[in-house]
């Protein structure tokens, strides 16, 4: 009991992360209909920033912990929008309308690059940093198993939760929510009623990295160690949950990344670690062949 | 003077990206990590940027019109001279050992995997228009089936190449028929995720494949029972022709095998678009509604379509095994299908000679890549470069990476687009309208 509760909470924190990745998935192939391959390592882009930022103030001197991780956060969500921003820009708009495949290869082509330009800009070597918010409480004691709720769990619970209401803010309170609720409706509709679906576009890119920087923010505190290649296994985890909660769900691609985390911690607990990836993906093959609408996705109406 | 500016806003936005990343360097150092400034990295970088940004944009007002005129010439050229191309370079694909460089025909053995690997993947996405970011999963069950019967059971690589194929042809089938309702990128996730699942289980089946560390002494083929060996014995191909033995004769060998191999591959794929299932394959590719409703039986065209591209990846997987006499499970990974899909995306989905021509560029250019860096990297000795010279080696995938984005947004339909189908009706003919009355058709 105290075991399952434990992995419950792990396995929360680690869902908040995946749903965070899996809402830039969604958003993009909502809209344009693609697999933003590259978004995963957007993801590890701004783990990087971050883990740059927390050193750079440091360094400065700053030592006020709500200070530094609200300043990381700021820095980590902007840079990595200017990333999402230009690969829109450079990679995928001169492609728009052109054939199913060939933004697909550019996406790949995109992630090889990202994934390359850090391991030469920043070295190929693990990145570890001491944990920034130490300690936490112990909710109950069982046989000797202690069940522990991090003080950094909790902050990476309610920093994802508050980022979520945000962008849910975003989406469903604004303007700007409004012309990409139409754009994902029906791009070519849109663009006749006189919606800017080039700028819209963009900046579904720039808010999907930005959510994704804060991924890799929470990354980088919750497991303290990252690397060069983390993009890629989180992306395609991130995307299995998007697909798993319906893909162009932004509520479903939370969901998703809740059922994800749970999935994967609950599998490492009870049976083995080493085939944690293999449980996510044979759930992602499972959820396509039984339910290929995921779990609040609406059906595809195929016109002919 | 508004290309000035633009440049100018280009090299802003790449400040903004890359004096993070580039100009801090998370370096470790005695208490953990502190932070290393590199600002003329920095600056080079930025500059480069924005110079690129000035020659483009110079080039795009000069040149619009004149572009425009050339494009589609260029690929109606290569489809064109597609008929001398051929012969041409099968005589030089024959030719090349003569030259007895090691370099080359090594060069070459590599080229010709991934033109075969290409070819097989084209029957799936080329000419079934099935996505599959996997491929390479077939690519690792060819080379550990052959591996692992070689070593446990002690059979030759001819007896073993049939049976890779058919055991990849059974992982073809077997991912096949979950992902026959799926389409597009659902299907293109859900080969990627087989193919990782493919390799998280050879690295962790540790009693079977051994691992990580992968399996050794694979046995090389042999010339109709005549073995490649170093002792120049009567069993062997040195003593039989009675030459001294040497190296350069197993690789020549083992060229001619990859460079038949890929033939082999060409001439089925060649004679499976004449045949109805080739064109069963070619209208799938086009419309999936349309064939169904035309009575083609999609289920079985699909599985075809995996199991016979399979069944050619795991040929290459064999000839992999053999040629490395070592495999592990980390020649398996996403990148190789990748490079093999954006071979046969680039190749133009669907042509052989596309396919054939875009896997020398890649593969070629990649491995050229390679050597420059590294012979670039030993120029570089003054103190200025101390930094970058080690590194140089490691900018060869980044710069695939661009290659590849550049590639699509400059040719996205690849180097030869060649869509028309194998089989078409050459003459149009007017039916007079008396006969297309009732009863005629």
């Amino acid at each position: 009991m105290a075991y399952a509760l434990q992995q419950l909470i792990n396995g929360v924190t680690l869902g908040m992360i995946y749903g965070l990745i899996a809402v830039g998935y969604t958003m993009v192939y909502g809209i344009i209909g693609m697999i933003n391959f590259a978004h995963g390592d957007v993801f590890m882009v701004g783990s990087f920033l971050s883990l740059i930022a927390l050193l750079g103030l440091a360094a400065l001197g700053i030592t006020s912990v709500p200070l530094a991780l609200a300043l990381t956060l700021i820095f980590a969500a902007g840079i990595a929008a200017l990333y999402g921003w230009t690969i829109e820009r450079v990679a995928y708009r001169p492609l728009r309308g052109s054939f199913r495949l060939a933004p697909l290869i550019s996406a790949i082509g995109m992630s090889i690059t990202l994934q390359n330009f850090v391991q030469v800009s920043q070295g190929a070597r693990v990145k570890p940093i001491e944990a920034i918010i130490p300690g936490g409480i112990q909710i109950m004691d069982q046989g000797g198993f202690a069940v522990r709720l991090s003080w950094m769990q909790i902050a990476i619970v309610v920093i994802t939760m508050s980022i979520l209401g945000i962008f849910t803010w975003l989406v469903t309170k604004t303007p700007l929510g409004r012309t990409m609720r139409a754009c994902e409706q029906d791009l070519k509709m849109a663009s006749l009623l006189g919606i800017d679906t080039d700028r819209t576009i963009s900046l579904t890119f720039v808010i999907g990295a930005a959510l994704a920087a804060v991924a890799g923010f929470m990354f980088l505190l919750y497991y303290g160690v990252i690397d060069f290649y983390i993009g890629f296994i989180a992306g395609v985890k991130a995307f299995t949950a998007a697909v798993l909660g319906g893909i162009g769900s932004l509520p479903g691609a939370v969901l998703g990344g809740l059922l994800i985390g749970l999935i994967e911690v609950f599998w490492s607990a009870y049976f083995s670690v080493e085939y944690k990836d293999v449980a996510a993906f044979a759930i992602l093959i499972v959820v396509l062949i039984f339910m290929p609408t995921g779990i609040l996705g609406r059906a595809e109406v195929e016109k002919v | 003077m508004t290309a000035l500016r633009d440049a100018f806003l280009s090299a802003l936005v790449a400040l903004g990206l890359f004096a993070p990343l580039v100009g801090l360097v998370t370096t470790s150092g005695e208490h953990g990590l502190y932070l290393e400034l590199r600002p003329i990295a920095t600056a080079v970088v930025v500059g480069l940027v924005f110079l690129g940004r000035l020659i483009v944009l110079s080039r795009r007002s000069r040149g619009r019109a004149a572009s425009l005129a050339a494009k589609p010439a260029l690929a109606e050229r290569i489809s064109k001279a597609g008929k001398y191309v051929t012969p041409l370079l099968l005589i030089a694909a024959v030719a090349l050992p003569f030259t007895g460089s090691r370099y080359y025909i090594d060069l070459g053995t590599l080229v010709l995997t991934y033109i075969m690997l290409g070819w097989g993947l084209n029957i799936v996405v080329g000419l079934a228009g099935l996505l599959d970011l996997g491929y390479v999963a077939f690519y690792a069950v060819g080379a550990y089936s052959f591996a692992l019967l070689a070593t446990n059971f002690g059979l030759g690589f001819w007896t073993c190449l049939p049976l890779a194929g058919i055991f990849a042809a059974f992982a073809g089938v077997m991912l096949g028929f979950p992902v026959l309702r799926l389409r597009g990128d659902y299907l293109a996730i859900v080969t990627l995720a087989f193919g990782e699942i493919i390799r998280v289980v050879l690295i962790n089946w540790v009693s079977l494949t051994n691992g990580p560390n992968g399996i050794t002494g694979i046995p090389r083929p042999t010339l109709f029972g005549l073995a490649l060996s170093m002792d120049g014995g009567p069993g062997t191909i040195a003593g039989f022709f009675n030459v001294e033995p040497a190296v350069i004769q197993r690789i020549i060998f083992l060229y001619y095998v990859i460079l038949g191999l890929a033939l082999l591959t060409n001439w089925v794929s060649l004679r499976l678009r004449r045949m109805p299932l080739g064109r069963a394959w070619e209208a799938l590719r086009e419309d999936e509604v349309a064939c169904r409703s035309l009575g083609i039986n999609v289920r079985n065209t699909k599985l075809t379509a995996f199991g016979i591209g399979a069944i050619f990846g795991g040929f290459a997987g064999a000839f992999f095994a053999t040629r490395q006499a070592f495999i592990s499970p980390e020649s398996f990974t996403f990148i190789e299908s990748a490079t093999v899909l954006a071979i046969v995306v680039l190749g133009g989905l669907g042509s052989q000679l596309g396919v054939a021509l875009a896997a020398i560029v890649m593969v070629g250019g990649l491995e050229t890549l390679r050597d420059f860096l590294s012979f670039l990297g030993d120029q570089m000795n003054s103190p200025l470069f101390s930094g970058i010279a080690s590194e140089l080696p490691l900018y060869r995938m980044l710069i695939f990476g661009l290659a590849l984005v550049v590639m699509m947004v400059l040719r996205p339909r690849g180097l030869v687009s060649g869509r028309t189908p194998s089989v078409a009706l050459h003459k149009v003919k007017d039916i007079a309208p008396d006969l297309v009355a009732q009863g005629r058709g």
